[in-house]
């Protein structure tokens, strides 16, 4: 396989290309944006949570590389269904096993950008400081 | 290839005759060359294999390779002239300061200093910049002064300023560019009625677009006002020759790892008269006259800017630096550049799918930033990598033109003397690539 297939597989094209959940929620029960200041990326996340706060709905928009919008966009299948709680401590590796693509340090903030920004959000409406390895700031998630 | 003959002078926007001075003193009458293949040579890491394949070095704007003469030079130095500067009195701190200032030499006479005191040693280009900014802006800046940068600024550039107007009530204003980059000198007018002007600070090349910009011009709208003028050169300086007294700005900030030399040290020339009545910027050693408790005196310049050991083999470096690039010779480096960006932006031109910004080539140096409509920079970027070319991706320190561009980010392809067309056709075929499989 080449190195292009290996990053661009087909399911990172096709998420690309027709993101899911694509748009923000108003109103949403949890909000939050971030920036990759590196490559000029940004996300907007929203939810809205139903009982037992199951993530019933998701929503996003930004601007940012095939990368960053393809995680994003199966982030957002990804945590459907699942509790605020569990998915604000949901560990980065699942996100990118659910991408199985080879990523250089640089990408790697790509594709986790959206995974930040959705844990702010929920930290934010659950009162729960964000973990530390995701940023310092409780407003918008900024990736260093 | 010839370059369009008219040589290149700058309207004054007072409407004054033009004097010969930088901006005119720069035309190309000798079309100098210099044989980039040659030059190569030197550069060892045009050996590796990125991918299986030779670089395609196209990020010289952010950092250039190092040649051996430059290499040689440091372990030479380290190996037979090493020692701190400027205290022992043994030989080889002799040896160490001799080389130390040899260099600030060398650097006072690559800008046309009137003297090498008025050259300071610096980190960077950045610290030079945040030398200005803080040793002189904090004391002369108050309610009712005006700053004043442009669209086309370096964050290093931008930020400094907006920050020390911030602490000292100052307003801060932009001058805006049109739509190809270049400044509107026209918003002058509308810039001098907000207050008193006192500082004007502006690159003489842009990073992200290459514009050239007058900095002659504004220095002399800035000295109507009474204002000093700062220039950033970091871009300029591996480019074009410069000549502080021509340009008749106050200071002016150069860095080495962007003209061949190593990273950590960078250069700022300043008028003494200046440099004389600031505040210090960093305290400690070597910037002392002497130290009580009660009293504590300056050392005379420029070694009051030079607190604590200094980057010493790499100023020697940088010196070595200097020595390569005047010996390739600026008017060629100049007219090669301006040759590939011709050639680039032709090539670029016959693709209706990529967006280039910035001025034609005869008013902007050796970089382009571009876009692949539909694809992110990021993803060509990497699709660039793994063809072996090597470019920028991203807001190249300069949000606020981003901003203005309408766009998070441009890849960015920037040349030296040693970029050769090989190079730019390994980019289009890699940008034909990413427009293919992404767009």
């Amino acid at each position: 396989m080449s190195e292009f297939d290996q990053l661009y597989r087909e399911l990172i094209l096709d998420h690309y290309k027709n993101p899911r959940n694509h748009g923000l929620l108003d109103p949403a029960d949890a909000h939050a944006e971030g920036q990759n200041p590196l490559c000029g990326d940004e996300l907007a996340v929203s939810v809205r949570l139903g009982d037992g706060d199951v993530i019933e709905e998701i929503g996003f928009d930004g601007r940012g590389c095939a990368i960053s919008q393809a995680a994003t966009s199966m982030l957002s299948e990804l945590v459907k269904g699942r509790t605020a709680e569990e998915v604000a401590a949901m560990p980065k590796e699942e996100l990118l096993d659910e991408l199985g693509i080879p990523l250089s340090p640089v990408r790697l903030k790509c594709a986790i950008l959206g995974l930040g920004v959705l844990k702010l959000a929920l930290h934010k409406a659950r009162g729960t400081p964000l973990p530390e390895e995701w940023g310092t700031s409780n407003r918008d998630l900024v990736l260093e | 290839m010839r370059r369009s003959g008219r040589p290149r002078t700058v309207e004054s926007s007072r409407g004054e005759p033009n004097r010969p001075g930088y901006d005119a003193v720069v035309a190309v009458t000798a079309q100098p060359k210099l044989d980039a293949e040659r030059l190569r040579a030197d550069f060892a890491v045009f050996d590796e294999l990125v991918n299986g394949k030779p670089v395609a070095y196209l990020d010289s704007a952010a950092s250039t390779q190092k040649p051996r003469q430059v290499l040689d030079v440091m372990r030479d130095f380290y190996e037979h002239s090493y020692a701190n500067v400027h205290r022992g009195v043994y030989r080889l701190a002799e040896r160490a300061t001799t080389g130390y200032e040899t260099a600030r030499q060398k650097v006072a006479s690559y800008v046309n200093a009137p003297s090498e005191r008025e050259v300071i040693f610096t980190r960077s280009a950045t610290e030079a910049l945040n030398l200005v900014a803080y040793a002189w802006g904090l004391d002369n800046l108050g309610k009712g002064d005006v700053v004043v940068v442009t669209d086309l600024e370096h964050h290093s550039s931008f930020v400094p300023w907006q920050y020390v107007a911030g602490r000292t009530g100052a307003t801060f204003r932009v001058i805006p560019i049109d739509e190809v980059g270049e400044l509107r000198l026209d918003a002058l007018d509308e810039i001098e009625r907000e207050g008193n002007v006192k500082v004007v600070a502006s690159n003489l090349v842009s990073n992200t677009l290459g514009t050239v910009n007058p900095v002659q011009a504004l220095a002399s709208w800035a000295h109507e006002h009474g204002a000093v003028m700062v220039v950033d050169a970091a871009q300029a300086a591996p480019h074009r020759q410069l000549d502080v007294q021509a340009l008749d700005c106050e200071f002016l900030a150069l860095s080495s790892h962007k003209m061949c030399g190593p990273t950590g040290i960078g250069a700022l020339w300043g008028r003494r008269e200046l440099l004389e009545t600031m505040s210090p910027f960093n305290l400690g050693g070597e910037m002392i006259r002497s130290v009580s408790a009660e009293r504590t005196t300056w050392n005379e310049l420029p070694y009051k800017f030079e607190a604590g050991t200094p980057a010493i083999a790499e100023a020697v470096g940088f010196g070595a630096a200097i020595d390569y690039v005047s010996e390739v010779g600026l008017d060629a480096i100049e007219q090669h550049e301006f040759e590939l960006v011709e050639y680039t932006l032709g090539r670029l031109g016959e693709l209706a799918w990529v967006d280039t910004y910035g001025p034609p080539p005869e008013r902007r140096a050796g970089i382009i930033s571009l876009n692949v409509q539909g694809v992110h920079p990021h993803d060509v970027a990497q699709v660039l990598d793994w063809e072996g070319v090597a470019v920028r991706a991203g807001h190249h320190c300069t949000q606020p033109l981003m901003a203005k561009l309408g766009v998070s980010a441009t890849i960015r392809a920037s040349f030296y003397l040693y970029s050769i067309a090989e190079e730019v056709d390994r980019l289009v075929d890699g940008l034909h690539k990413a427009k293919k499989s992404l767009g």
